[in-house]
């Protein structure tokens, strides 16, 4: 299964591994923000309808 | 119906809320078929051996590098002309996201030049202004979180963009002058002389959609995410003067 | 305007207006370098016309938060504002008497510290014109870079950041004449694009910079 990648292993593999863990890093990011940024706002809208 | 229309934050989040979870899908549809396609079946290249594979990666991640910058300078010419929020804060969105993919074609260049070129890094050209606009992405980003007024910080970065953007072009030409490069050509251009093959050329392109539609999915969202933000900021200070 | 540069030169002469502190800061930069590379001669002559570009740009970038941010902390740019003069007009001053007081020093003593650094007798010259011509770029350069973050407390670091790239052009071509100066070879088409990049950026730079001052007076 796994290809032949002869004496540049290394370069491919870590190639492979920074580039999609650095998309990965920037997706968690992204969606963990989003839903802190959601439910805070969320919560101050909440508030806000009770006092008035 | 013109797209003016998506300057409503409230019809931009309910719009991308539905377009969201599809391009999401089509993107990691594309990504992981251009991938695994180009990993796996793929041929290795007579001179270059397995490395070929890394262009999977390299080449959408610059390609998108630099298209990110000229989203973020068309939406801070629509920010500075129309003055919709919706604008000024996609810009901002795709800031982190751009400097992530210049970082990722800067990292799998270095490891691909390593066993290529004999050397992690060398000032060349292109590498050389792949830098400088990790220099300008850096920046703008901080400008952004210094300022705590949103509209200054929109104004402010706005203009930096389009000042950033003349200089990043002046210093690509400079740096052309100032050293020739190791860095083939483009290897992607329409004239098929030059080009690749095209059995390296298929996986390459389902790569390039990939990483346009995971470009877009995660503006949107990190669009939403600054709407909604923004949105809080404004009602906490309603709160506070109440 | 002309009486806006001459309060601007005298209060940079005035103590505490650091108008010898990019020289000094200059000087010490140069005396640094051949601590940390060694004393060869060979080495240094050839490193010397980067060197002095480098320590020229440092020693403006230093002083850049000075342009505007005095004025800021008093009010008076406030006043400025309302005052007759345009905008662009301010920050052009701004930005002159920023090379009054601090580029032009450094084109003068650039020869001096080439001594120290032994530079080979014909780059002299060219490193003094290709200071001359580029300085003022950087002088107005870091004038929009002052106005952009102007308001802030903590601006000094943003504020290069901010400032670094965009003088990654200039310092391109003016470290290009100066070396090829130095080496007797052809100066100039770098000379004529570090003219050029000079001279666009005068021309166009303020406009800008009004806008981002504008802004941040609001």
């Amino acid at each position: 299964m796994m290809p032949d990648l002869g004496k540049y292993a290394f370069a491919v593999l870590a190639s492979y591994g920074v580039g999609l863990g650095l998309i990965v890093i920037l997706v968690v990011a992204s969606v963990l923000r989003a839903r802190k940024v959601r439910a805070e706002l969320e919560q101050i809208e909440q508030r806000s309808k009770r006092h008035g | 119906m013109s797209i003016w229309e998506y300057a409503n934050p409230v019809k931009f989040i309910r719009t991308t809320d539905v377009v969201l979870p599809w391009i999401s899908v089509a993107a990691v549809l594309c990504l992981a078929t251009g991938l695994v396609w180009g990993f796996f079946f793929t041929p290795d290249d007579y001179r270059q051996g397995s490395t070929v594979k890394i262009f999977y990666l390299h080449v959408p991640a610059a390609m998108m590098a630099i298209n990110a910058w000229a989203m973020m300078l068309v939406a801070s010419l629509v920010w500075i002309v129309r003055r919709h929020h919706v604008s000024a804060l996609a810009a901002r969105a795709a800031a982190p996201v751009g400097a992530t993919f210049t970082v990722i074609a800067l990292a799998t260049g270095a490891l691909w030049g390593q066993p290529m070129w004999g050397t992690w890094w060398a000032w060349d050209p292109r590498l050389t202004s792949f830098l400088v606009l990790f220099l300008f992405y850096l920046g703008y980003m901080a400008l952004w979180s210094a300022i705590e007024n949103d509209d200054t910080a929109a104004d402010l970065t706005s203009i930096l963009c389009l000042v950033g953007s003349v200089f990043a072009i002046l210093s690509r030409y400079a740096v052309l002058f100032w050293n020739q490069g190791l860095h083939q050509g483009a290897s992607l251009s329409l004239d098929k002389q030059e080009n690749v093959s095209d059995i390296f050329w298929y996986p390459a392109l389902v790569c390039i959609a990939g990483f346009v539609l995971l470009f877009v999915a995660l503006v949107f969202l990190r669009t939403q995410t600054e709407i909604r933000a923004r949105r809080s900021r404004a009602l906490l200070a309603r709160e506070r003067q109440a | 305007m002309i009486a806006l540069l001459l309060r601007d030169l005298r209060l940079a002469v005035r103590a505490g207006g650091g108008f010898g502190l990019g020289l000094a800061f200059f000087l010490i930069v140069t005396v640094l370098v051949p601590f940390g590379v060694g004393p060869e001669t060979g080495l240094l002559s050839r490193i010397a016309p980067g060197v002095l570009w480098i320590g020229a740009l440092l020693a403006c970038l230093l002083s850049l938060d000075r342009i505007l941010a005095l004025d800021w902390e008093d009010g008076s740019l406030d006043l400025l504002a309302t005052a007759p003069l345009p905008m662009e007009g301010i920050v052009t001053v701004k930005a002159l008497a920023h090379w009054l007081t601090t580029g032009l020093p450094l084109v003068l003593a650039a020869p001096l510290l080439g001594v120290l650094l032994s530079l080979p007798p014909g780059g002299y010259l060219w490193v003094m014109v290709s200071l001359a011509v580029g300085t003022p770029a950087l002088s107005v350069i870091g004038t929009f870079g002052a106005a952009l973050t102007v308001g802030l407390k903590r601006g000094g670091l943003l504020l290069s950041l901010l400032v670094l790239p965009l003088y990654v052009p200039t310092l391109i071509f003016g470290a290009e004449v100066a070396r090829r100066g130095a080496e007797g070879l052809a100066v100039e088409t770098p000379l004529l694009m570090l003219g050029g990049v000079s001279a666009g950026v005068i021309a166009l730079l303020p406009f800008a910079s009004a806008a981002v001052l504008r802004i941040n007076l609001r």
